[in-house]
């Protein structure tokens, strides 16, 4: 709760045609903190990410980014405040016609003056932190979807960002490799300690990870809790999201108080 | 391997486009590229009719070069052509040049007959002896005319 | 009455609207336009994107354009030796295949070829990095696409075009030398000497003009039909979205060179 705030949307405003999205959203994000955005499907917790990331820009409201409002300024200025950024985007949006390798390199090349030898040793060294050491030379269609996560994830960390987005992370992953990206995820924050934002709806795992929950309902933050705070909120938005995600399984008193006590 | 073949392809289809670049340029647009060096001479007519920049400029019949360039001369009223011939032809002071055509309905040229002088023209002199082009409808309605 | 004013009223709307949205799109393909030539210029320069650009769109376009060359010099000379018949000109027949191919038919078939091979593949592959959200990923990254994607192929498509017009015109000469000295019996000097008399610098001028003008056309329909998929009123969806976006802009790419090359023609002539 000390260290300083990264991102601010203040009362943002966003309709798509008739059909308004967001309405008065404030939010913050802290240093080195992890912000794990949930809600139902189709309630915008994509278009907030979006705002963050500059590819939409606000009807009404701020999003400061660094101090710098990123929904009223230049293109340039713009460019420079996404040289901190790292996405992982949902579809992973890997470019498929080129192998895995230069995915993860074109960063490398675009960005920086490297030599090509300090640019394989880098993107070496990503790959084998994602496990990936064999898989350089395939094309991004010849690899299964838990690998093209991992991969986007090194090209998302190749340049040692400050903020790292995360839009559903997990999607389509089965158990196993949805838990592998989570450790990825810890292990590659303890190392480079970025600042996260993740928007997800794999609840309750993700709660593990964050430090920090918001619900996005009824077009506006619920809130933005720690975990234990979030599941023992009285908002009526939020009492309703942990009993419709989380209900069934800690249904009765004694099951919800012993999982309070794991957190 | 797979970028040098890229360039490979990259740089046969640069050569081969450039060959046929080159002989658009040279034989087509009879570009001067390789020697032949010319000078050009000035030849004022009362009328050109039809005769057009490129065409050809004979002596008794061979190609000798080509009009560069015509332009109407404001004060007389008379059409200046720049004649641009090739350096290893002499031409006499004296010589007549004249508009000719290849046939009754063919290209124009411009014929140049030899005079008698030892003198003979350098880079941007003038042919003072000019003949005008035959103007075909005039002479057939002279020649009708001049029957009756 | 009542209804015929408000059935008038819809009308305007629909005129307004439709005019308004036109604006809009021409717009938006002016500041693409603007935005990438711009990017062209601004360095930094490299070579290696645009090597791979011209391999695509030229390089193997080569069998295709030597092709359709041949076959259009030979069915020239054909044709031409018919009609000129009729005056007892065949002697003409070099130059008349020399003019044809070097004002119009060298530069308008040439493009035409190239938007069929490679102007639907530009449109496709920045169509579906647009909707994968490549393009979108490319500028979370701070890469420019304009400068990464899109001035590599405007510069291959203005050095491309005109090189491959001049492959074309070369294989049509001698297409129809083929058919004119070969089969239909003139004499070879008449061919050539008709045609070196007939051609003029500025016939070659015009076809260089041409194929510039149309490359930079193909280029840019191509380019900002696909990289403005997502914007297309009719939705630019999916697979079928790729598909009809990729055919509207081979559409309209061909429809505006056969425009631009009359333009062209009435200016210059």
């Amino acid at each position: 709760m000390d260290s300083e705030i990264v991102i601010e949307l203040i009362n943002v405003e966003k309709s798509f045609g008739s059909q308004k999205v967001l309405d008065r959203v404030n939010l913050q994000v802290r240093r080195g903190t992890t912000l794990v955005i949930v809600g139902a499907s189709g309630q915008g917790k994509s278009v907030i990410l979006k705002h963050m990331l500059g590819l939409v820009r606000p009807d009404a409201g701020q999003v400061k980014v660094f101090d710098k409002d990123i929904a009223n300024c230049s293109k340039s200025e713009l460019k420079e405040v996404r040289k901190s950024f790292g996405v992982l985007f949902q579809n992973v949006a890997l470019f498929d016609s080129m192998t895995v390798y230069d995915n993860i390199a074109l960063p490398l090349r675009e960005r920086t003056h490297l030599s090509e030898a300090e640019i394989r040793a880098n993107v070496e060294e990503k790959l084998a932190m994602m496990d990936l050491d064999k898989a350089g030379n395939k094309f991004p269609a010849q690899i299964s979807g838990g690998m093209q996560k991992r991969v986007g994830l090194a090209r998302a960390l190749v340049l040692d960002p400050s903020i790292v987005f995360f839009d559903e992370p997990t999607t389509g992953l089965d158990v196993n490799k949805s838990n592998e990206i989570y450790r990825l995820f810890y292990k590659t924050q303890a190392q480079l300690g970025y600042t996260a934002v993740i928007v997800s709806h794999d609840v309750p795992k993700i709660f593990k990870l964050s430090d920090h929950v918001a619900l996005l309902a009824n077009k506006q933050i619920q809130g933005c809790l720690t975990p234990e705070e979030f599941q023992l909120s009285d908002n009526p938005h939020i009492r309703s999201f942990v009993e419709t995600t989380m209900g069934p399984i800690y249904s009765s008193e004694r099951e919800e108080s012993s999982f309070y006590e794991k957190v | 391997m797979k970028k040098f073949n890229i360039e490979i392809a990259v740089g046969l289809f640069l050569v081969l486009s450039f060959l046929c670049f080159a002989y658009i340029s040279v034989k087509l647009g009879n570009l001067n590229l390789f020697g032949n060096p010319t000078y050009q001479v000035v030849a004022r007519f009362e009328s050109i009719s039809g005769l057009k920049v490129g065409a050809n400029i004979e002596i008794a019949g061979v190609k000798v070069g080509r009009v560069a360039a015509i332009h109407l001369d404001q004060n007389d009223y008379e059409a200046v052509v720049n004649l641009e011939i090739n350096n290893k032809t002499r031409i006499q002071e004296d010589s007549i040049a004249s508009i000719r055509s290849a046939g009754i309905i063919g290209d124009k040229y411009v014929s140049i007959s030899p005079g008698g002088s030892d003198d003979y023209l350098k880079a941007g002199d003038e042919i003072t002896e000019t003949e005008s082009a035959i103007n075909i409808e005039e002479l057939i309605s002279k020649y009708i005319f001049e029957k009756d | 009455m009542v209804i015929l004013k408000s059935v008038m009223l819809k009308l305007l709307e629909k005129l307004g609207y439709e005019s308004l949205y036109l604006l809009e799109v021409t717009g938006r393909m002016g500041i693409f336009l603007f935005s990438c030539l711009g990017r062209v210029l601004a360095p930094p320069y490299k070579l290696n994107p645009i090597i791979r650009q011209i391999h695509f769109i030229g390089s193997r376009s080569v069998f295709v354009i030597l092709f359709t060359g041949t076959f259009t010099g030979m069915v020239l000379a054909l044709q031409g030796y018919y009609t000129l018949r009729k005056f007892g000109s065949e002697g003409l027949l070099g130059s008349a295949v020399a003019l044809s191919l070097l004002r119009e038919l060298g530069p308008v078939l040439t493009a035409l070829m190239v938007i069929g091979r490679a102007g639907s593949a530009i449109t496709a592959e920045v169509g579906i990095m647009r909707n994968s959200e490549q393009i979108d990923a490319l500028e979370c990254m701070a890469i420019d696409p304009y400068k990464y994607l899109i001035a590599p192929k405007f510069v291959a498509g203005l050095i491309a075009m005109p090189l491959l017009t001049f492959i074309f015109d070369v294989v049509g000469i001698f297409g129809g030398w083929a058919v004119g000295v070969g089969l239909l019996d003139i004499n070879q000097g008449t061919f050539f000497q008709s045609m070196y008399k007939a051609v003029a610098w500025q016939d070659i001028n015009m076809g260089i003009i041409k194929a510039l003008i149309f490359g930079l056309l193909m280029i840019w329909i191509c380019s900002v039909k696909g990289y403005f998929l997502h914007l297309d009123r009719s939705g630019g969806f999916g697979a079928e979205g790729v598909s009809r976006t990729t055919t509207s802009a081979v559409v309209l790419s061909s429809v505006s060179i056969l425009v631009w090359d009359y333009l062209i023609s009435a200016i210059m002539l």
